[in-house]
């Protein structure tokens, strides 16, 4: 069976103290109060509203005997007293960001969580900062400028901190901002280095150690001779999702956004290196390796969701591998060693690709669905947000099993010219979804990792659009967009136990120790990223195109649910 | 100058019975180009009893009625890339246009206001980036995209696919100042 390399994973002490919960991003906790057998009399241990009704993606964070939890924009940090019944605010931190980043927020005002380490609590602010906050007084430790919003740069990602360094990315794939990912001194803010996924091997930190596995990724300034002239200086490969770090390699691993715009008419070439992923050594982010999910993106297809990092058997050999559930629709295995990808097996209806070439890397894209100017091309499947975005799967430790939540949508798409304007759109594409092959637009799905195959699924009226978890009680925890938040048995799929909440829930769960001992899970409710943003953000039904296309399959959405922003916490009684 | 020679044409054409043309002003007077001064309240209320002072030229009427402008307005509203944030009227980042919630008030000439002055919550301000005619053209294809223009003047097709019926068919709905639910109590919109 797959496990987590120790270094990565290391044992349960109770907390949940980064949202991925470990480096190896597993999201699995050791904690079994909770089980299969008493989880249907789970009930709320206490509440807490965030005053702020925007999508609520964040992860609440536990540390000792406080739980921390940051608002979508403006981006309140507050911290809670566990120990006191109730869980009573302890401070709040309100870094104040620009008003004006909302303008230039693609895809609804989110917050993708905190991370803490060394008594800090260390988060991005839409405005562009990355701040450190004092665990225990709440007082602001340090707040630096990595962004420009009037390029349009947002900063809406969780970061990772690794030893003494805090790893943090620019959001704005569409908005023509050229993508980075910088490491930031944990101790002062300052930047220790700043690596761009687009231009000359220089600015991408290209230099003698880089050795990616496939032809398709060798060359010179790859970042420039990919692209028409200039057109990398607005062409994306933002780094707004997950980190892993593998302490044994000193590898980080950031995935990257898709190209700008999405008329990939106006980028011919693979358009290095965006939508896919590199392998960095974490002291210098001198690049070791990078593969290219989807070379000259056609649908948006960002490449920046969460890689799990295993060692596994393969095929008779044992293999360090990430894996990684991907927008265009696979479930790709990678020697995180090299790059090799090992397998790619798909998890959602697709239409526009067939296959990975396991030779070549290459994904093969289906010519007839490819956009053309002046063209409406349907029945494209997955669909801009692809199979999966942002909402990041869990690994449970105890069943071998990768847990996705996914969605079930298939799309028309038509490319248009557009003119750069900085700090405006820059999309080019005008998009209709509308649900995949079986009417429901969402899926949690159970994936058998070691012998890459769906294990059983469950079907979800709406997209999935929270994250999920895994316990050693035999349970995955995730939410739907209608309000409920569920408990499944890992095994069987079977909801065990179900709660409706006061909004949709497009968050990620958590679960710890108390300070008196017993299991809690926490949850934020609140509706909205993109899928959601027809209710966050009051979209007009009517128009199919509101919301990059996403309105047109949730136009029945506002009758479903509302805008919220709570925190509720369950125990057994 | 073909217009000497059109002239009599049209004439003739005119004499078989009633003929009213639209004037299009193609290229305005360098003269006119400079910012317009309307003078217009974001607010429904003022202190007394009266209504807000506002003091209006008529110019929006000339663009809202006019087809020539709209059909202008439609195209600029794209290339100035409005739709990257407030899609085909139904919005993205920034909100509905075709609907009847107006945050900054909804005559063409707060909308003129809103556009180049830019608004706190997200809306750049176009100030010295757009034409001040064209920004008129936009607005006033903006008042067509919630029915609040001429049904006989508004566009009637798009060159995409197709996202909402078009603007010439659009049920008109009134401006109603507010309605939307500000993010936090912090920051009201």
């Amino acid at each position: 069976m797959p496990v987590p390399p120790a270094s990565a994973a290391p044992p349960d002490d109770g907390q949940w103290t980064a949202p991925a919960k470990n480096h190896a991003n597993t999201r699995y906790s050791e904690l079994d109060e909770i089980d299969t057998g008493n989880v249907a009399r789970l009930t709320v241990a206490f509440t807490f509203s965030t005053g702020v009704n925007r999508g609520q993606e964040s992860a609440p964070l536990v540390v000792g005997d406080t739980m921390y939890l940051v608002t979508p924009y403006p981006n309140i940090l507050y911290a809670l007293d566990l120990t006191k019944p109730g869980a009573p605010m302890k401070w709040r931190y309100e870094p104040k960001p620009a008003a004006a980043a909302q303008g230039v927020a693609c895809c609804d005002v989110v917050n993708r969580g905190p991370t803490y380490a060394d008594g800090r609590i260390f988060y991005t602010t839409l405005d562009g900062h990355v701040v450190a906050v004092d665990a225990a007084t709440g007082g602001e430790v340090w707040k630096v400028r990595v962004g420009d919003i009037n390029t349009g740069e947002t900063l809406t990602m969780a970061p990772l901190v690794a030893r003494d360094k805090v790893y943090a990315g620019n959001s704005g794939g569409e908005y023509g901002v050229r993508g980075w990912i910088q490491a930031l001194s944990a101790e002062d803010g300052s930047t220790v280095w700043k690596a761009y996924n687009t231009g000359p091997d220089k600015d991408v930190l290209i230099g003698p150690e880089f050795k990616p596995f496939y032809a398709m990724d060798q060359g010179v300034d790859l970042g420039v001779t990919t692209w028409p002239p200039d057109a990398w200086q607005q062409g994306g490969g933002n780094v707004w999702g997950w980190l892993s770090f593998d302490p044994d390699l000193n590898l980080l691993y950031h995935g990257t956004g898709n190209p700008g715009p999405w008329n990939a008419e106006l980028r011919p070439g693979d358009n290095k290196w965006t939508a896919g992923i590199f392998a960095r050594d974490a002291d210098s982010g001198a690049a070791r390796w990078f593969y290219q999910f989807s070379p000259h993106d056609l649908y948006d297809w960002d490449g920046i969701n969460e890689n799990i990092l295993l060692d596994l058997t393969w095929q008779g050999q044992p293999r360090k591998v990430l894996v990684r559930p991907e927008r265009n629709g696979h479930v790709y295995v990678l020697d995180r060693t090299t790059g090799e990808v090992l397998s790619a097996e798909p998890f959602h209806h697709l239409t526009a690709t067939r296959g990975v070439d396991l030779k070549t890397g290459r994904l093969n894209y289906v010519p007839e669905k490819a956009p053309q100017m002046n063209r409406v091309v349907r029945d494209i499947c997955p669909t801009a947000p692809g199979a999966k975005d942002w909402n990041p799967s869990s690994f449970s430790h105890q069943t071998g099993l990768l847990y996705i939540p996914h969605n079930n949508l298939c799309m028309d798409w038509q490319v248009e010219s557009v003119s750069y304007i900085a700090g405006t759109p820059y999309v080019g594409a005008e998009v209709r979804m509308y649900p995949g092959p079986g009417g429901h637009r969402g899926v949690l799905a159970a994936w058998d990792v070691a012998n890459a195959k769906p294990v059983w699924e469950i079907p979800e009226k709406f997209p999935v659009w929270s994250g999920a978890i895994t316990t050693a009680g035999g349970l995955v925890f995730y939410g739907t967009m209608d309000g409920w938040f569920k408990a499944v048995d890992a095994r069987a799929g079977k909801v065990l136990w179900q709660f409706k909440t006061a909004s949709g829930i497009i968050g990620q769960p958590t679960t710890y120790r108390g300070p008196d001992g017993h299991q809690y899970v926490a949850i934020l409710s609140g509706v909205g990223g993109w899928a959601g943003s027809v209710v966050a953000a009051d979209l007009d039904v009517r128009d199919g195109t509101a919301a990059k296309g996403f309105v047109n399959a949730m136009r029945d959405f506002p009758d479903a649910t509302t805008k919220g922003g709570t925190l509720y916490v369950f125990k057994l009684p | 100058m073909r217009a000497p020679y059109l002239a009599p044409l049209l004439i003739v054409l005119c004499g078989a019975g009633p003929c009213q043309r639209e004037e299009r002003e193609v290229r305005p007077d360098p003269a006119a180009v400079a910012e317009t001064d309307e003078r217009v309240a974001l607010s429904t209320i003022t202190a007394g009893p009266a209504a807000p002072v506002v003091e209006t030229s008529g110019k929006g009427r000339d663009y809202e009625t006019n087809a020539y402008h709209l059909s202008q307005g439609k195209t600029l509203y794209k290339w100035f890339n409005c739709n990257g944030c407030h899609a085909n009227g139904g919005g993205d980042s920034g909100p509905p246009l075709m609907d009847d919630k107006w945050i900054y008030g909804g005559s063409i000439e707060n909308i003129v206001a809103a556009i180049r002055e830019g608004r706190p919550n997200g809306m750049p301000s176009f100030r010295g980036r757009i034409p001040d005619p064209q920004i008129w053209e936009i607005a006033a294809y903006v008042r067509s995209m919630s029915g609040n223009v001429p049904a006989a003047a508004a566009p009637s097709r798009s060159d995409s696919l197709h996202a909402r019926p078009a603007e010439n068919r659009q049920t008109p709905s009134p401006p109603v100042p507010g309605g939307s639910t500000p993010p936090s109590g912090l920051m009201p919109e």
